[in-house]
């Protein structure tokens, strides 16, 4: 029983990185690997302001994610624009998408590493035990998922009840037809672009709270938000949440009865039966 | 294996494709017989494309059979209905753009219905270059040659697997008065030689003096057969077309 | 058609042109060459040079597939891995030849397993997959040495000499080129080109796309595991974390980029120059290595998008005048050169 509840208490807290790259990819249609690097920098800053003044990882949320935000945007108009406007077919705008964050994701390990060190990092917060149905857990995992599903709820909401959010929508589903009823693809996609930044390092923020990470473990989680966004579907952000809440049942249970050390195995088995069953996702659209 | 008693070269048998809710091809049943040339026609949105797709092996069919030769090949996969020999041109013409003008053409008879290497291809290669018009543009750049000579070149390549049926989908499109006499007269030349087609198109004098028969299609549905002159004065068309004022 | 328009080559079905006969002489001349340098360096510059030949093996074996198909392999690592691990598993068991067969084998299997899940469905899968394989297999590893009670690392002890390695690495390079060559000659190369080229036209040509892609991942990661074990006596202990470094295959993706991915010889411009630059770095900042690298991705990206090959092949056609009358500066060097090489004036026509 706890590990359903371990693993859905994991499973929220990975929705707001998986949501985070949804908005990147599905939306803005570009590949950012550095997502896990995001998410590593959005945990660092909550250590630092932790760390400095002891106040709350929320807190942390106030300063990361518009800095997170202002950061993607630019990424996205100074490095990104430039690829969108020489790309001669989409495959090419991915391999070069793919490569041009590849080459981020080192450069920000590289300056996390300067200003961080490269030592495993962790802090406690919130450490003391909840219970649940009579078993304990630790009061940061539920205050973590509990952020985490307001955000993703206030997320949800603002997609399907405003005309940003609806605009958003409709590129993921045809940015070219989008472009014809007027919508401005391309601001648009740099706001999905940095919202999904955003998101991503409110994730990082709410994880740090009760995971160990250091500057190069970003790669890790870049696999599993990839793994998650495919799950689900691309383009739908119901999926993905479901997706996320699947991936943490799957590793928590991988975890406590095989060994902890796998749980990459089972992000992969994961992936694996997608890729040989159903490639589209849960919530995907089947093409032809 | 030919179906000897009726020289059936394709035969569609209750094909459907439906995506999601759309029917796009409803029921299609038809033959197509040797050496004949059937033109496929009906108004935008009516699944002619849809249709040849299907033939082609792009799209499963939701429901009945296709059969080439009485062999079923609906759902096999596209390189093996091409490896089985039917050939196709694109309404967006598909060239290979980092690949000179005979590489474009001999791409087609290396891997499907035919198959030919070194000297032999070479020379199939340039044979076909000029009999689709083109004798000295084998060593050309894709960028250089102009819109109705890429279709003369992905005529070539659909030629050179010696297809046993070829399907050209609206391959008349977007062609000036001149270009447009030309190209009818290179299919005319197809025929000729006793080429087995489909053709899809929009231009109705080319429909009119290339087919034998005719197949009318609306919202996926069969709504006339018969030679052109028939299909065309038929009123179920006409409304098709034009709407009912003009019945 | 002006004269400073590329022609494309003739068709690689037909005999091999002058042209190719040419580079071909070339190549097998370096080759040779760089044969001679165990016997004239040592020491340091003989270990840098080592780096230099493993890795040109690394990046050429990385563009059989990469090259022609665009889909960015990021799995060079874990195929090297497994290389390394089937050689120091089998090393007190079965004779060395037999262990290259072995890990050859073992990575053709994998890379199986990879190709039939992944090449099917849109390249980026196939990107995001090979990107956590090394680390898939490391985790796999250390959980089944932990299960199966072995030791964490395992010793591999063949006496061998630095200049055998060098040697070995050579030959091994070489082969890897002449496949590479052989393969573009080929009716797989031709089939592959028309992928590169428009995957819809390749499958209406009667290519059977998954299945090219699959045999060329397979001979492409099977070079790697080789790699593997070759180098494996010359690290002397193998363990998880070692073995399956990730780093190694972004280095390799960095190299061959670099060098160029429209030649088979691009590569190997790549290498050199970034061999030398990581040793640099190794020495001078070594906590910069991994911004190196991501400059690197950048510079790629966005200034050099076809490698140095890229640079090297528009210089050369600036080269040439507009009505090609007046030779340009870089014919008057390689005309000399050309007119050397020349074996008689035969062409296949």
């Amino acid at each position: 029983m706890d590990i359903v509840i371990i693993g859905l208490l994991l499973g929220g807290t990975y929705a707001l990185m998986a949501v985070g790259l949804q908005l990147q990819y599905g939306v803005a249609r570009i590949m950012n690997l550095a997502n896990g690097e995001l998410l590593i920098a959005g945990a660092f800053g909550a250590f630092w302001l932790y760390a400095g003044t002891k106040a709350s990882p929320l807190l942390a949320l106030l300063f990361v994610v518009p800095l997170a935000f202002a950061l993607n945007w630019a990424i996205y108009r100074v490095l990104i624009l430039p690829l969108v406007r020489r790309a001669k077919s989409q495959g090419k705008l991915e391999v070069d998408s793919i490569l041009a964050t590849f080459g981020l994701s080192f450069i920000f390990i590289g300056i996390m590493v300067t200003f961080f060190g490269a030592q495993y990092t962790d802090y406690s917060y919130l450490s003391e035990p909840i219970f649940i149905f009579g078993e304990r857990y630790g009061l940061n995992r539920v205050v973590a998922f509990l952020a985490s599903a307001v955000l993703c709820a206030a997320l949800y909401l603002w997609l399907h009840k405003t005309r940003t959010g609806l605009a958003l929508r409709a590129i993921s589903v045809n940015p070219s037809a989008a472009g014809l009823v007027s919508i401005n693809v391309a601001r648009a996609s740099a706001l999905a672009f940095a919202l999904g930044g955003a998101v991503t390092a409110a994730g990082g923020v709410l994880l740090s709270m009760y995971l160990t990470f250091d500057a190069s473990y970003g790669v890790v989680f870049t696999l599993k938000a990839l793994i998650i966004v495919i799950l689900g579907g691309v383009g739908d952000i119901r999926g993905t949440i479901v997706a996320a809440f699947i991936l943490g049942l799957a590793e928590t249970a991988v975890a406590t009865l095989i060994d902890p050390g796998l749980t990459l195995a089972a992000a992969y088995v994961l992936f694996m039966v997608v890729l040989l069953v159903r490639p589209e996702g849960l919530f995907g659209r089947r093409t032809a | 294996m030919l179906d000897v008693a009726t020289g059936e070269a394709l035969s569609a048998a209750s094909v459907s494709k439906q995506f999601g809710g759309l029917v796009a091809v409803d029921k299609m049943t038809f033959t197509l017989r040797e050496k004949e040339v059937l033109g496929l026609i009906g108004p935008n949105g009516s699944g002619k494309t849809t249709m040849m797709n299907l033939i082609s092996g792009a799209l499963k069919p939701s429901s009945g059979e296709i059969r080439l030769y009485g062999e079923a090949i609906n759902g096999i996969g596209a390189s093996r209905v091409a490896n089985k020999g039917v050939a196709r041109t694109f309404q967006l013409v598909r060239m290979l753009p980092a690949m000179s003008v005979l590489e474009n053409v001999a791409s087609g008879g290396v891997f499907g219905h035919a198959r030919r290497w070194g000297r032999e291809l070479d020379d199939y290669a340039h044979a076909l270059l000029r009999r689709v018009g083109l004798p000295n543009a084998g060593n050309a750049p894709i960028s250089s040659l102009t819109y109705i000579d890429q279709k003369r070149v992905e005529l070539a390549r659909a030629l050179a697997s010696d297809p046993r049926v070829l399907l050209l989908d609206e391959w008349l499109a977007g062609l000036n008065p001149t270009e447009l006499k030309i190209g009818i007269k290179l299919i005319e030349q197809l025929r000729a030689e006793g080429c087995t087609i489909i053709i899809v198109e929009h231009v109705m004098h080319a429909i009119r003096s290339l087919c034998d028969r005719c197949i009318v299609m609306n919202s996926g549905a069969k709504i006339a057969e018969g030679t052109p002159a028939e299909v065309l004065a038929d009123h179920g068309v006409i409304r098709a077309y034009l709407g009912d004022e003009n019945a | 058609m002006s004269a400073s328009e590329k022609l494309p080559a003739a068709g690689a079905w037909l005999g091999i042109t002058l042209g190719e006969r040419r580079a071909l002489v070339a190549s097998v001349i370096i080759f040779i060459a760089a044969g001679f340098v165990p016997l004239i360096f040592g020491g340091y510059v003989l270990q840098v040079t080592i780096s230099i030949v493993m890795y040109a093996a690394f990046a050429t074996s990385w563009l059989l597939f990469s090259g022609p198909t665009n889909y960015i392999a990021l799995s060079t690592a874990a195929f090297f891995g497994i290389g390394m691990y089937v050689t120091a598993a089998g090393i007190d068991l079965l004779p060395y030849p037999v262990l290259i067969v072995a890990s050859g084998v073992a990575g053709a299997a994998m890379a199986a397993i990879v190709g039939l899940a992944t090449l099917r469905v849109s390249g980026v899968y196939f990107v995001i997959f090979t990107l956590g394989l090394a680390e898939l297999i490391r985790q796999f590893m250390t959980w089944g040495q932990h299960v199966f009670g072995t030791m964490s690392g395992l010793y591999v002890t063949i006496d061998r000499s630095e200049p055998m390695y060098y040697w070995q690495l050579l030959l091994l390079t070489a082969v890897i080129y002449l496949v590479g060559w052989r393969i573009g000659r080929s009716r797989l190369g031709f089939a592959l080109r028309i992928i590169g080229n428009d995957e819809v036209v390749a499958v209406h040509c009667g290519i059977n796309t998954a299945r090219a892609k699959l045999v060329l991942f397979i001979i492409s990661s099977t070079f790697a595991s080789i790699i593997g074990a070759v180098v494996a006596p010359r690290w002397g202990y193998v363990e998880p974390g070692v073995a399956f470094n990730p780093y190694l295959s972004f280095q390799v993706v960095i190299m061959a980029l670099l060098g160029g991915t429209h030649r088979l010889w691009g590569p190997v411009l790549g290498v050199i120059p970034f061999v030398l630059l990581w040793e640099l770095i190794s020495i001078e900042v070594p906590s910069q290595t991994t911004l190196l690298l991501g400059v690197c991705f950048l510079l790629i990206v966005y200034v050099i998008p076809n490698g140095f090959t890229g640079l090297v092949e528009d210089a050369l056609r600036r080269g040439t005048s507009a009505d090609g009358t007046a030779p340009g500066a870089a014919q008057r060097i390689f005309d000399p050169l050309r007119n050397l090489l020349q074996r008689g004036k035969n062409r296949n026509a």
